[in-house]
């Protein structure tokens, strides 16, 4: 077993395509969690609208990728504003029970028989990246990096834009939480009711909230149609939510930099646990193990890092101690 | 005891009620408020049914009762933070019900908790600086054009260290506000609710769970208020803090107002003294739910 080579694979993973989008999801989640307080279990909802939106506009009705684009951010603008109407108003926690099963509910439709002449239901959409790949200033066929770090064109392209995009978010969400309406949210975080009694309308800032956080979502949704070429609704589960809370509160909630070292870190653990285990296996050293156990001993493993995370550094890689020892009421 | 020398300061100097009759419903030389018919039921419990109340400007008025009577629901419904049943009231001529508790804050009329909300993960200075209004920085594409909100914030920040002066909290302006004591966090709530720049200021049970010590510096606080021109409206339990401080007293129970007027005469008012001490037992149980 070459440790180096599952170390050098995990460091890949950490700066890859899926730890962008992931990140780009987290990103938004942050805005929602974070600095806001709301509770959405169903980010992966968001991604989803914004992967149909490019999907179903390139794959069925043949538009340029970039209408795609506009077409996800406008269902999850909808979507956003579904949610958030009927439940921020009450209590955080039926926001929580909305999204979660919003999400899901999602995802039956889209792969719904009835649904098949647009979504093609469970077969879901193909051939989605070609107009992005068009616009590729890399060079296709290219190798780029180093050693273990080599990407091709196409991915170095998608890996440019997605954590531009990453970069341009972050540098979106630090501007306005150092703003006063950063400080509304914050408040809205800790209590509403006294930020309601000092005149702000709590429920408009948790709305806006929510939207600009789903409308990162759909974003990270799209690139992951544009990086896969070829979308399915059963990729879409509440697994990914839950990936993204993960992430976030191991890098750290509240903080503008926690989503983008959390997916690092997250992809780093998930892809050497995985190397390191098939890499006993081949050894021989796993002889009570079948091949399709890896996964679940694979998720037990990150799942057990996390717990010890949790215990040991509650607010995260670089969130604030302190912040996080104070009782919040 | 100290807070009869708050007594003989407040009470004695000048009548501030000019020439209003002591019992429920007297009308007001100059009200601030007025509410009439204000009602809130909790299933088949009536929790407030007051008829006629105005508050005089410029004056601290207390409204009092045994647990149950209805202080904190009133108060809850005025603020906007509960919905009525019926009623109407007005705040400076302008109706005021129905609309929402941010609205009602907007109008001028600010409310502290009976439980104290410090926003514990943030400083102490923002705290206060959320208490500013007509912020352009607090609109979403504002927050985005720095060089426009940011005279007004230094102009925020300068009027959020006056008050932290006042109160004494300016050494811990940078602290967490959660790092604060029960006591200071009751200072910088109501110091947070000046920064408003209200026209009169509702104070939920402001004494609760306060040291004795820190009393007297909240008498003074609150009397300060008013010599500056506030209203101030609030809810108590402790019979010497009221008699002390309060130009006007109002006096709930079950509901509905069953006596007004001056210390002098609330305390000699038979009925309170029933509400109080005869009554006390029966209406403490079976009226619970209506006061928190």
């Amino acid at each position: 077993m070459d440790i180096l080579m599952i170390l050098a694979e995990a460091a890949r993973s950490a700066v890859g395509p899926v730890a962008a989008i992931y990140a780009l999801a987290a990103v938004g989640l942050n805005l929602h969690f974070g600095y806001t307080g709301l509770l959405n279990f169903g980010q992966v909802g968001f991604m989803l609208v914004g992967a149909y939106g490019v999907g179903i506009s390139v794959a069925v009705f043949d538009l340029p990728v970039l209408v795609g684009f506009l077409v996800g951010l406008g269902c999850a603008l909808v979507l956003a504003l579904l949610l958030g109407i009927p439940t921020l108003r009450l209590r955080a926690d039926y926001l929580a029970i909305t999204t979660i099963a919003a999400a899901e509910v999602l995802r039956l439709v889209y792969r719904a028989g009835f649904a098949e002449p647009v979504t093609n239901g469970v077969y879901g959409l193909q051939n989605l990246s070609s107009g992005f790949r068009e616009v590729n200033p890399f060079d296709a066929g290219g190798r780029y990096g180093f050693g273990a770090m080599t990407f091709t064109g196409n991915q170095m392209w998608l890996m440019t834009v997605t954590w531009g995009l990453v970069a341009v978010f972050a540098l979106f969400t630090w501007m306005l939480i150092h703003s006063p309406w950063g400080r509304v949210i914050k408040g809205v975080r800790e209590d509403e009711d006294a930020v309601r009694s000092l005149g702000k309308n709590v429920f408009a800032y948790k709305m806006q909230a929510l939207v600009l956080g789903g409308l990162i979502g759909a974003l990270a949704g799209a690139m992951l149609a544009v990086h896969q070429g070829a979308i399915q609704p059963d990729q879409f589960k509440p697994q990914v939510t839950f990936f993204l809370w993960v992430i976030l509160l191991l890098g750290g909630a509240g903080r503008v930099f926690g989503p983008i070292i959390g997916s690092m870190a997250f992809w780093f653990l998930m892809n050497f646990t995985d190397g390191f285990l098939k890499g006993l296996g081949r050894e021989g050293l796993l002889p009570f193990l079948e091949g399709p156990d890896y996964g679940a001993i694979q998720l037990a493993f990150v799942g057990l890092l996390l717990v010890l995370l949790i215990v040991f550094r509650p607010q995260g890689l670089i969130g604030d101690r302190k912040e996080m020892l104070i009782n919040v009421k | 005891m100290s807070s009869d020398e708050v007594d003989t300061s407040a009470a004695v100097e000048v009548d501030r009620m000019a020439d209003a009759v002591a019992e429920p419903g007297s009308p007001k030389s100059d009200p601030i408020l007025v509410a009439d018919g204000v009602k809130r039921s909790f299933g088949g419990l009536t929790a407030v049914d007051v008829n006629h109340l105005e508050v005089q400007r410029g004056t601290i008025t207390a409204l009092i009762g045994p647990n149950g009577a209805g202080k904190s629901t009133f108060f809850n419904l005025l603020t906007g933070f509960d919905r009525v049943d019926q009623g109407r009231w007005t705040f400076e001529g302008r109706p005021i019900n129905g609309r929402r508790g941010h609205q009602v804050a907007r109008a001028g009329m600010v409310r502290t908790f009976q439980l104290t909300k410090a926003l514990t993960r943030m400083t102490v200075l923002d705290n206060m600086l959320l208490g500013a209004q007509g912020q352009l920085g607090e609109r979403m594409v504002g927050a985005f054009l720095r060089p426009m909100w940011r005279s007004q914030e230094q102009a925020n920040t300068e009027r959020a260290m006056e008050l932290l002066e006042r109160f004494k909290l300016v050494d811990k302006r940078q602290d967490m506000a959660g790092s604060l004591s029960g006591g200071q966090r009751k200072l910088l709530e109501m110091a947070r609710a000046l920064m408003t720049d209200p026209g009169m200021i509702m104070l939920d049970e402001p004494m609760a769970g306060v040291n004795p010590a820190l009393v007297q510096s909240l008498l003074q606080h609150i009397t300060s208020l008013r010599d500056e021109g506030k209203t101030v409206l609030f809810v108590e339990h402790d019979m010497d803090v009221i008699m002390g401080i309060s130009d006007w007293i109002v006096v709930l129970a079950q509901g509905g107002v069953i006596a007004e007027g001056r210390p002098s005469d609330i305390r000699s008012d038979q009925q309170v003294i029933d509400a109080y001490l005869g009554a006390q037992e029966v209406e403490g149980e079976s009226g619970e739910s209506g006061d928190e």
